[in-house]
């Protein structure tokens, strides 16, 4: 099995008045990990329903491995679909499971009975569950679900697998040891893998690339550090990690705020409302008065983290090692020279 | 209000458990148990002999196979008929799905007198197309096909009622994966689809056929009680009692009860079958 290379542009489709998906463009290498990422309601799903050809765009092509999939039906495209809660056959043995692919092929391309039995098996100790062969889906544990769901999704040998919420039923700990072993598993096959979920942990430590979806638009793809690094515009930045913003204004090539006078950053961006947005450890601290005061210093191991009280806001800085901490009533400035400064969007905030 | 302590806050004082279960077993014998008890030992008060005796007339025997090939054209119908629908109501999203649903239960909410009028009005000799029907000399009704169209309409929700909720429940998750799979219609029909609901199915098939060989009220107006050839066995129990024949009357009753028992006990049966179907994963 070899991955191949997904290319989608301007996918659209609605549903109602509500745009599931807005003018979508994707482009997806051979044997790439990729991770869709989005609060709920964004399109994630969606856009892999799409793809496999469970539902249709209304506008906008989709070609995977050069090949368009316009009039190409979803049980033509063989592409492996792990569903979120599996959708494993219930009344079906987990060998049978596995087994369903290759015996709903035509009868000239499918292999003996024997041959569908042992590949079936085959899957199930690749999937290190070889032991649950004749047993029902209701009798094993959800991580064995899952692990079921992809070989029946893998027996079809797909060149593309969409996984959507792999991990979303499972509790934290089965979760942690199936993300290494299914990015494992990625790589060992050579697939090319698309991957939903609404857990930026998740997105982050597994994929190549992180594709960051809000309101059926991707607003940026690129590799889980430079997202962290360098988000391309204030929803990227407050949705990845942690993330205090400061609304202000810009005028004359500067942006100003109206809860820390004095403070004016230089920018780039045009006249108009604006957001500085830091991570924790961006802010610096400036002793010897200011608008913010110190509530409560938490030093942790190498971690100082600071409560201030700036006017009717509390926000929390995380100090660099070796810095001493303010005392608790302390009235600091805040040196914000590291702040991202972006527009402030129309969407911002929907 | 009380200060009577209690064991839990729902389990009512003694002497009142007492009473509501003696209350509840009473009208249990009274309304369910007796009325099968005098049907059965009306018919066997004159000994087993007769009651032989009475369901081989041709009559009794005419009854009971048109009563037969009623049941064996209706159920057929409303099986694959019910099905259909079941699937479009808990699979799609439509403009009208509402009055689709509202128009399968329909059978339940009109007297079954009404489900028999309609057809007289329609195919009877006074009624729309009765008279193009005359002339072509097609009989609907008084004859075969309207005891057919009568039974089928009151008999239609069962299939569709039994499977509705559980479709639903189920989602269309499975059918996906099979999609996906690379199975086609056909095969997602019968390899996902059917064996999801088969349990279900049985249930609602098997309370059609009750209803089906069991009423009387639809069939009664479309039927034209010609004996020997337009009675089904309802119809036939009322036609005996009317000639005073008790034997008969109830010899055909108890062959009806039978029925009613075997489908009890098959019902019992299937809804074991279908909390496990339920509670599978």
């Amino acid at each position: 099995m070899t991955g191949v290379a997904v290319t989608l542009r301007g996918l659209t489709k609605r549903f109602g008045n509500a745009a599931a998906l807005d003018d979508l463009h994707l482009a997806i290498a051979a044997g790439e990990f990729v991770a869709l990422l989005g609060p709920s309601g964004s399109g994630k799903t969606t856009l892999l329903r799409v793809l496999a050809g469970l539902e249709f765009a209304e506008t906008g092509t989709i070609e995977i491995g050069g090949r368009s999939m316009h009039d190409v039906p979803a049980r033509k495209r063989r592409i492996g679909f792990v569903f979120q809660h599996y959708a494993l056959f219930r009344h079906m043995t987990v060998a049978r499971n596995v087994a369903f692919g290759l015996e709903v092929m035509p009868r000239r391309d499918r292999p003996q009975p024997a041959a569908i039995r042992a590949r079936a098996q085959e899957l199930l100790e690749f999937m290190e569950i070889g032991g649950l062969a004749d047993r029902y889906p209701d009798q094993i544990s959800g991580g064995q679900r899952q692990r079921v769901a992809l070989a029946r999704a893998l027996a079809i040998e797909p060149t593309l697998l969409l996984l959507d919420e792999p991990f979303g039923a499972l509790d934290a700990k089965v979760r942690k040891n199936l993300r290494i072993w299914l990015r494992g598993l990625h790589d060992r096959m050579g697939l090319t893998s698309l991957f939903v979920t609404h857990d930026q942990a998740e997105a982050l430590e597994m994929a190549d690339r992180v594709a960051v979806l809000r309101a059926g638009r991707i607003e940026q793809v690129d590799t889980p550090d430079r997202l962290y690094a360098e988000p391309a515009n204030a929803f990227v930045h407050e949705f990845l990690g942690e993330s205090i913003r400061f609304d202000g204004a810009v005028s004359d090539g500067a942006v100003r705020f109206p809860l820390l006078p004095g403070v004016m950053l230089p920018t780039r961006c045009a006249a108009g409302p604006a957001v500085a947005l830091l991570r924790p450890h961006e802010i610096g601290l400036r002793p010897g008065g200011g608008p913010a005061v110190v509530e409560s210093v938490h030093a942790f191991g190498p971690l100082c983290r600071v409560r201030l009280r700036l006017a009717d806001r509390v926000i929390e800085v995380l100090l660099p090692e070796g810095t001493s901490p303010p005392a608790p009533g302390a009235a600091c400035g805040l040196d914000l020279s590291a702040a991202r400064i972006y527009p402030e969007s129309p969407r911002a905030g929907s | 209000m009380t200060s009577v302590p209690m064991p839990s806050a729902l389990t009512p004082p003694r002497l009142q458990r007492a009473v509501l279960i003696l209350l509840a077993v009473t009208l249990m014998g009274v309304l369910l148990l007796l009325p099968l008890v005098v049907v059965f030992s009306e018919a066997l008060s004159q000994g087993f002999e007769t009651v032989v005796e009475a369901l081989e007339t041709e009559d009794a025997r005419a009854a009971i196979e048109l009563t037969l090939l009623v049941a064996a054209i209706t159920v057929p119908l409303n099986t694959v008929c019910g099905m259909a629908a079941a699937w479009c109501l808990a699979r799609f999203q439509f403009p009208g799905r509402t009055l689709l649903a509202t128009l399968v239960e329909l059978p339940f909410s009109v007297s079954p007198v009404i489900s028999g009028l309609v057809w007289v009005l329609l195919f009877g000799a006074n009624g729309w197309f009765g008279p193009w029907l005359d002339a072509h000399g097609v009989r609907i009704i008084f004859a075969l096909p309207g005891l057919v169209l009568a039974t089928t309409f009151v008999t239609f929700p069962f299939v569709a009622r039994a499977l509705i909720p559980l479709m639903r429940a189920q989602g269309p998750a499975e059918e996906e994966a099979a999609l996906t799979l690379g199975a086609n219609a056909a095969q997602v029909f019968w390899h996902v689809t059917l064996p999801n609901i088969r349990w279900a199915l049985m249930y609602g098939v098997l309370l059609c056929n009750a209803r089906a060989m069991g009423e009387f009220g639809a069939v009664a107006v479309v039927s034209g009680h010609i004996r020997g050839q337009t009675l089904t066995m309802p119809l036939y129990v009322e036609a005996l009692f009317n000639d005073y024949d008790w034997v008969g009357a109830f010899t055909v009753a108890a062959l009806l009860s039978l029925l009613a028992l075997v489908t009890l006990g098959l019902r019992v049966l299937l809804e074991r079958h279908m909390d496990h179907g339920r509670g599978a994963a």
